[in-house]
């Protein structure tokens, strides 16, 4: 059987060095990281060289010719998604300024020299008004289909702080990326601050849960009927047990948010979908088969490799799918999603 | 191997028994749930309740067990915690409606009523109290430890000495270790308390070595270390900031249970205290098996980082927790509920509990959404816990 071209919701287009934005930055700014020799933003949510950070033959900040390479046999688009954290830039406008000069970068270096590949808009998240101008900014861009947000950010984000940014991304009919990683300053547990990297990646899981809970319970689909949110590099295995135990909730607290009219597990099958890599696969096939069941995730995972990131293999998965299952999950989910 | 994503071309592993054989599928679901009548289970076992909660009636009997200068401290200073993030609850104090004993003090302060209600209501063999006092959360450690003295010793006096089929929980002041150890000193060889009890959300994450003298402590006595829904450790309840409401704070709650249990696992107590045990409490399970799957697949990627981490996580988790089963779990379809044991593949650490007097309370026989074979109906009610708590 000859494999359909797969939709890659996931390959990454990190900027190498802050040197890499200065021609883009405006003249202050310039003038003012070199003043300081301000080095870009202090994140350690994803270091360099961890294991996970670069498959075999890859670096972990791939140039367009490695992932032309590398990533884009079989692809018929890829979603580029660069993880640059301009949100903890803790001064506004700056990070705002970083993050035009990001998206001017990736349409000169990446969108207008590959026609494969799709990017997500860098924004300043932590200023939503800022944010909204940089989606308004570049709406209208057919290279740019998604607005990026760090999993971790200063509130969870059905929180109406981000309204403006939702305003934006709907009116161009942008979808939302929710990634992995971020910077906020706070723990990235419910208590407090772990040792380990693997805690913190093990933790992720947990942040994007929290985000499904809020993004539902605060009401943001019922703000924003239209607004659909991609959940990447966050498993979705915990997926079913989510559903079942904030659809509980609802059942006895949602007097608490009346605006949730539906229960939340509706909202979580029209509005999320879900990369699929890391998978965080059980390891007998069958447990995979019934959470695909009990979620329906035929229509709701959406294919990934995450380039250059090195995870377990996908197989497993997609060894289950029938033809016609493995033709949404690697293609025609995400082109209805990313209305490509 | 082509499995369609149809449950009905599932077979599970083989230790889930077929309620299809049983022809419950056919009767069970679709009547129930559109009639909301819930399945009842025989109460034909013996029942052991591991989550009741109690409170002091008044603070004028918190004072009465509490030493000088406590006391006036108390009276004085009152109880600080770590403040900033309340939610208001969906009922006062959490609490049934019913179980307000009505002479002004709070629910689960009396024990006639909650004789009547819970213990002789069910034929409640053994019942193990969790007060949640705030005695782990002072800010004052000095006054915590002397909280928790205070609330071990009335738990004593005025449960387990007038009614015998209630066990008490160690009160410790979780944060400082050294302070907890001599809490678990104290009682850990008395027949009447059967496990240390901390909150979910701590202050910082459980595998950090400050709090590995209180495991020390635990191991001595091969007393469990239960960790039980809620608190406020200071931070918020998610990875990214405070949610606005209650249902995000209470349906957080899984979230930071995983939390604890990455630590635990990653940060080397159980390699540090091999025999040490751990009891969650109302924190749910159906979020276990993907907890599994994710922090196994990290090890192998990641594990390079934790060297003292020499075996899968899982098998570490399936070694060293047990879990309580309030709030019970509600898949869309039963056949889900017996999916989702068998992904667990814990039926030994299945720990039956009612939550009395809070108002998501659960009854000995509606709590399992679905029927289960009488060995497992056993294990959950009772035996589990009785193996546990050498009861």
């Amino acid at each position: 059987m000859s494999e359909p071209a797969r939709i890659d919701c996931d390959i990454h287009n990190e900027i190498p060095e802050l040197e890499t934005l200065y021609p883009y930055l405006p003249d202050h700014w310039l003038d003012y990281c070199r003043e300081s020799a301000f080095n870009g933003p202090d994140a350690a949510d994803y270091p360099e060289n961890v294991p996970t950070a670069a498959r075999a033959g890859s670096s972990p900040k791939p140039d367009l010719a490695e992932v032309q390479s590398n990533a884009l046999d079989d692809v018929e688009v890829g979603i580029l998604n660069c993880a640059y954290r301009v949100q903890s830039v803790r001064n506004e406008d700056l990070a705002a300024s970083l993050a035009t000069a990001i998206n001017q970068w990736q349409v000169e270096h990446w969108l207008e020299k590959e026609p494969r590949l799709r990017a997500s808009i860098v924004v300043p998240s932590h200023s939503p008004p800022l944010a909204a101008k940089e989606i308004d900014r570049w709406g209208h861009h057919p290279g740019f289909v998604q607005v990026i947000l760090p999993a971790r950010a200063e509130a969870p984000y059905g929180n109406r702080r981000y309204d403006p940014i939702y305003t934006a991304s709907v009116k161009h009919d942008l979808a939302l990326g929710i990634h992995y990683g971020g910077a906020p300053g706070h723990p990235p547990t419910p208590t407090g601050w772990p040792s380990y990297f693997i805690e913190d990646y093990a933790n992720m899981a947990q942040v994007f849960q929290s985000q499904v809970i809020s993004l539902v319970c605060e009401g943001a689909f019922e703000r924003f009927p239209s607004l659909r949110v991609a959940l990447i590099e966050g498993g979705f295995t915990w997926l079913p047990s989510l559903m079942w135990r904030i659809d509980k909730e609802w059942k006895g607290l949602r007097h608490n948010t009346p605006y949730v009219r539906r229960p939340p597990s509706e909202y979580m099958r029209s509005h999320l979908r879900f990369t699929i890599q890391p998978l965080d696969a059980p390891p007998n096939p069958l447990h995979l088969a019934q959470i695909l069941d009990q979620c329906g995730g035929e229509d709701l995972l959406m294919y990934a490799s995450d380039y250059p990131h090195c995870h377990e293999s996908q197989d497993i998965l997609l060894d289950l799918l029938t033809a016609e299952q493995r033709d949404k999950i690697c293609n025609a989910n995400a082109r209805a999603f990313y209305r490509l | 191997m082509t499995v369609q994503f149809d449950s009905t071309a599932t077979v599970d592993s083989g230790t889930v028994t077929s309620d299809r054989a049983n022809g419950h599928d056919a009767l069970y679901p679709a009547a129930s749930a559109q009639h909301g009548t819930r399945y009842r289970a025989p109460l034909d076992t013996a029942i052991i309740a591991t989550d009741i909660h109690i409170y002091f009636p008044t603070n004028d009997v918190l004072r009465s067990y509490l030493d000088d200068p406590w006391r006036d401290y108390h009276k004085t200073y009152g109880s600080r915690g770590f403040d900033g993030s309340h939610y208001p609850r969906a009922m006062p104090n959490a609490a049934r409606h019913d179980a307000w004993p009505g002479d002004g003090t709070p629910p689960g302060s009396n024990l006639p009523l909650l004789q009547k209600q819970l213990l002789d209501r069910w034929n409640i063999e053994i019942g193990v109290l969790n007060p949640l006092v705030g005695a782990g959360e002072q800010r004052n450690l000095a006054f915590g430890a002397a909280f928790a003295r205070a609330t071990n010793e009335w738990q004593l006096a005025e449960w387990l000495d007038p009614e015998p089929r209630l066990r008490a929980s160690i009160i410790v002041p979780w944060e400082d270790g050294h302070l907890s150890a001599a809490e678990i000193d104290k009682w850990g060889s008395h027949p009447g308390f059967v496990h240390a009890l901390l909150i979910a959300r701590t202050k910082e994450p459980l595998g950090r070595r400050k709090y590995w003298p209180m495991y020390e402590a635990a191991s001595r006595h091969d007393v469990p270390i239960a960790i039980h829904f809620g608190g406020a450790g200071g931070v918020p309840i998610t990875g990214s900031g405070y949610p606005n409401h209650y249902i995000e704070d209470h349906g957080g709650m899984p979230q930071t249970f995983q939390s604890q249990i990455i630590s635990l696992i990653f940060e080397g107590v159980l390699k540090e205290f091999p025999t040490l045990k751990f009891v969650l409490i109302e924190g749910g399970f159906a979020w276990i098996p993907p907890l599994l799957w994710r922090m196994d697949s990290a090890w192998r990627k990641l594990g390079s980082e934790v060297p003292h981490v020499k075996e899968p996580p899982s098998d570490l988790f399936r070694r060293h927790f047990w879990v309580s089963t309030q709030p019970m779990e509600e898949p869309f379809k039963p056949d889900q509920f017996r999916q989702l044991l068998g992904q667990m593949d814990m039926d030994d650490r299945l720990l039956f509990a009612t939550d009395y007097p809070h108002w998501d309370f659960d009854a000995p026989d509606r709590a399992f959404p679905v029927p289960l074979d009488k060995e497992r109906r056993r294990k959950f009610m009772a035996e589990n816990a009785r193996a546990l708590y050498k009861l």
